[in-house]
């Protein structure tokens, strides 16, 4: 079976990056330090992590989500991303604080944010597609989750006017006080900092708290496109936004190229700019009481921003283990574009970011019905046809219901992650499936 | 600890205010309204207070940053007795767990001759186990199976070969995860039908911390100081009770060993618990992550599965119940790799259905940590090669932290003013601390509660950093401080002795 109904890249084959492992294998045992097996930089690396540990060990538990590295502040400081908010940032002092060893999900179960007991409820404006889990955590905290649709027929583009329809439905419903976006997006794998202004001056404008789930910044594919973060757009849109919108922008090993995809190793940070520095406090608390990031993750997070560079003896094979990876993914997802879209009833738009590709089923109102009256449990046909596709392709994708699109439309979602000939041959296989399927079912 | 909580934010209002008005000073604009204000933010979060790494650390922490910038103090290093961090304190990681972890971290080193042969099979086995053979692989939600079974093995022989089924073993991120998931589950109700937990007084602030979060009622039984911390049925009935005027009790919390004050409940005690949440219908959570800590004479540790198990099917077929169990104490101190399980019993099978839902959304907990805890629960048999280092790095943990334990409790007790329970099990010591009135008038003066003002003015004068009892609950009254007995023992003797010299002056100063 082919799965690549995760964004797992592990899973699916592809290969972990040698320096990590070796710094976080020489971290976890430091006698390794001393092993010939291993380049210098990486053991000198490894002397330079354990030496933020108190104890020498990775076993310490680390003060909770806070980022004390040196290097973090280091890079906060001459982060070309910060721009004109420089000045501004200083301002708040101990940039660090701002700085939380801290996944999306977690955040979120902070709760910080999202107030159970309010009446009306708390309203998060999400866009359709989402990932699943970030609507299921909304709603486990007791808010609402008011849906704003990205634009297929213009490749998913993320539209204002969208925005205020989306606002404008929530009233009398709940009270939204945050607007989720995802930078760029899953499973549609569009890229929307092209819009960030206008985004900000409309979360400027309504006043709603900025969340920006920006994991997928190291992939972006198309040419000449270059990852701009929101938090980046706000600075150099200057006063009064950038000194006002609140934002909390995510980061996470997860899906980084050079944090080499570390799903396992649960690691993430949240950027907190704009707070009200009396809830910063409480924040703060939140995070202390609960220690919920490894120091291997922390330090894996570390590496990520901190990769070996030029004249390091590990330079070479990192760089080429990175490109590797790039290589595969623009190959794949020209590939699947091109497959896709060659397949009758089945539509492709550019994948510009992302892990995944989200294809959209065009099937005629006949059939729908006949594929509803054969299905057993008389699902819809996106359910139907990723069944299908598992059982006689062996190939097992996410129906698009699971991340909701417009009614009426039916998509099916997979990651592209995969080595070049797990996706060809996952290709074939759906092309072939897909034929059979659609004669079926015409 | 209320008047702490009404006090402190007052303070914080203050704070709030002026930086607010400095702030407005340094943009030269009016404020303008932010949408994530005090007023705004979800109100149970200002009832979360986390007292072992509350204001007292970020005090040290201060204090830490002024001794590097080289500002004379009557300290060179501030010790921080605070948390239950053996790692960071000192102690030594179990090699053999060490080693397998670097081969499941980079595979390479499977062909490194260095390495014994037990610790890359293990590694092998749990490569295999993993997506793509890598520990960066999400894994399931629950936890990689064969883990799980490996758990359930361990729970088996531990508790005399009562089966233990790995369908009911949930892993997680430490077992402080587990602990809040399951409180998720059970929370509901509004008003007087609100879910009321029990948690003993003194706590693990978790617990607390976890409650005022959840927007659960708090339903505190208080041990019995004058009996070696013992928990007491009538105290427990006392305190339900009076909760059900107000609220709908349903959970029983127990930590076993106790943090923070170490004791380690008799057999008896634990049947008499659970034949009480039997008869009160409570859902009891027993929190075990100091299963290996027991160091008094005449004490030993007993689960409570085992102990249910062992009381006939009346119980162990009805009694609802979950325990925790974490790679963070004990004698591997990895409190960094946030390893933990908990084992469920008698969970109605489609809430099972539901917690399965609740942990997925949180997607896995971190792999290498899951690693860990199948290290910890598959431990170096006789006859491998790495037996032998494997227990004695692991005697020599536990014997140290026995002895610290013992000349903790002597030494606070030939110091005027401090009573201390003997140290029975865990890693804490929490004394009793007799202040003097005056003492208690200065605090209210400055706005502390009594044993906070004790503790700073500690920290100030001697660098150490330990957690003032209000932090944990005690009764009104009295006061008590928390200290860890990690650090290495010629360290834990200087600290020792530098807390005797000074509750001397203290007490003299407010005499």
């Amino acid at each position: 079976v082919i799965d690549v109904f995760q964004g797992d890249l592990h899973k699916a084959g592809m290969k972990p990056l040698t320096f990590v492992r070796q710094v976080l294998a020489a971290c976890v045992y430091p006698p390794l330090i001393n092993s010939s097996n291993l380049p210098l930089d990486a053991r000198q690396r490894t002397q330079e992590e354990l030496g933020r540990c108190v104890g020498g060990s990775v076993g310490e538990g680390n003060v909770c989500g806070l980022m004390t590295w040196k290097k973090m502040k280091m890079l906060v400081v001459q982060d070309p991303q910060g721009g004109a908010e420089k000045t501004h940032r200083t301002q708040l002092s101990l940039l660090c604080d701002n700085y939380y060893f801290c996944g999306f999900g977690p955040w979120l179960r902070t709760q910080a944010l999202l107030n159970r007991e309010a009446s009306p409820r708390t309203g998060v404006l999400i866009p359709v597609p989402c990932h699943n889990k970030t609507v299921l955590s909304i709603m486990q905290l007791g808010a609402v989750a008011v849906p704003y649709y990205l634009s297929e027929e213009q490749g998913w583009a993320l539209q204002v006017e969208e925005l205020q329809r989306a606002l404008e439905s929530a009233k009398g419903v709940c009270n939204p006080v945050a607007l989720y976006i995802i930078n760029p997006g899953n499973p549609a794998g569009i890229y929307s900092s092209q819009c960030g202004d206008q985004v900000i001056r409309f979360a400027w404008e309504k006043r709603l708290f900025l969340l920006v789930d920006e994991v997928y910044q190291d992939c972006v594919y198309g040419e000449n496109c270059e990852f701009v973060s929101y938090k980046r757009t706000l600075s150099e849109m200057g006063p009064p936004f950038s000194g006002t919108v609140e934002l909390a922008s995510f980061h996470s090993v997860s899906k980084s190229f050079s944090g080499e995809y570390v799903c396992g190793l649960r690691a993430g940070y949240v950027e907190l700019v704009n707070l009200d520095p009396a809830v910063m406090k409480y924040i703060h608390t939140l995070f202390s009481k609960d220690s919920c990031e490894t120091v291997l993750g922390q330090i894996a997070l570390d590496l990520m921003m901190d990769p070996p560079k030029p004249g390091d003896p590990s330079y070479l094979l990192y760089k080429q283990e990175i490109e590797q990876i790039r290589t595969v993914l623009v190959h794949n997802v020209k590939r699947v574009h091109e497959v896709v879209n060659s397949l009758p009833g089945f539509s492709c738009s550019p994948i510009e970011g992302g892990l995944f590709a989200f294809p959209r089923l065009h099937l005629t109102p006949k059939a729908i019905q006949k594929a509803k009256v054969t299905a057993e449990m008389q699902e819809d046909p996106d359910t139907f046809y990723c069944t299908r596709l598992l059982e006689e392709g062996g190939v097992f994708t996410g129906p698009g219901w699971e991340y909701g699109q417009k009614e009426g439309t039916y998509h099916i979602r997979f990651c592209i992650a995969v080595p070049q000939d797990v996706m060809e041959e996952l290709l074939r296989r759906l092309s072939s499936f897909h034929m059979t399927f659609m004669k079926d079912f015409s | 600890m209320k008047s702490m909580s009404k006090i402190t934010l007052q303070l914080q209002r203050c704070a709030r205010d002026i930086t607010n008005m400095s702030q407005q000073a340094v943009n030269g604009v009016s404020h303008r309204g932010r949408v994530l204000t005090l007023d705004s933010m979800n109100p149970n979060v200002k009832r979360v207070e986390y007292a072992v790494r509350g204001p007292i650390v970020q005090r040290a922490v201060q204090l830490e940053k002024e001794l590097k910038e080289g500002v004379k103090k009557p300290f060179t290093e501030v010790i921080k007795a605070n948390i239950g961090d053996a790692h960071a304190m000192g102690q030594k990681p179990i090699t053999f767990f060490r080693q397998v972890l670097a081969l499941c971290s980079y595979p390479a080193l499977l062909e490194d001759s260095k390495f014994p042969e037990d610790a890359k099979q293990r590694a092998r086995r749990i490569l295999e186990a993993c997506g793509g053979h890598s520990i960066g692989a999400y894994s399931a939600s629950q936890g990689i199976e064969c883990i799980r079974q490996d758990v359930a093995h361990y729970i088996e022989k531990r508790d005399g070969g009562i089966p233990s089924n790995p369908d009911n073993i949930y892993l997680s991120t430490g077992a402080s995860d587990a602990i809040v998931t399951i409180l998720k589950l059970l929370v509901c109700g509004e008003g007087r039908d609100r879910t009321g937990v029990m948690i003993s007084i003194p706590q693990y602030p978790l617990y607390s911390a976890a409650l005022a979060d959840l927007g659960a009622v708090q339903i505190n039984y208080y041990l019995d100081e004058d009996n070696c911390w013992s928990l007491n049925i009538t105290e427990l009935r006392r305190a339900l009770s009076a909760a059900r005027e107000h609220c709908n009790p349903r959970v029983l919390c127990i930590i076993n060993p106790g943090n923070p004050t170490g004791q380690v409940q008799s057999r008896q005690c634990i049947e008499d618990v659970i034949r009480f949440a039997k008869e009160e219908h409570l859902f009891l959570m027993a929190d075990e992550v100091y299963q290996d800590n027991v160091y008094a004479e005449g004490c030993q540790f007993h689960s409570f599965k085992k102990v249910l198990f062992e009381m006939g099917p009346e119980y162990s077929n009805t009694v609802e119940m979950a325990s925790f169990h974490s790679t963070s104490k004990c004698y591997m101190g990895e409190c960094g790799f946030r390893g933990g399980y908990m084992e469920v019993i008698n969970l109605d099978p489609e809430v099972k259905a539901q917690l399965i839902k609740l942990v997925s959304v949180r997607l896995c907990p971190p792999v290498p940590g899951q690693a860990l805890l199948d290290l910890v629960v598959n431990p170096p048999q006789p006859d491998e090669p790495s037996y032998a280092t494997f227990m004695k790095e692991r005697t020599a943990v536990l014997s140290a932290l026995a002895e610290k334990a013992r000349l903790t409790e002597q030494i606070f007790n030939t110091v005027p003013g401090i009573t201390c329970n003997p140290v029975q099990g865990a890693m804490y010591t929490f004394p009793r601390v007799t202040l003097p009135q005056k003492a208690i008038d200065k605090a209210k003066e400055l706005g502390l509660v009594p044993d906070m003002f004790y503790c700073m003015r500690l920290l100030d004068e001697e660098g150490i950093c330990l957690v003032p009892g209000s932090g944990f609950g005690q009764r009104e009254g009295t006061y008590h401080f928390r200290m860890t007995i990690l650090p290495p023992t010629e360290k834990l003797k200087v600290v020792l002795q530098k807390i005797q010299e000074f509750q001397l002056r203290f007490t003299q100063e407010f005499s």
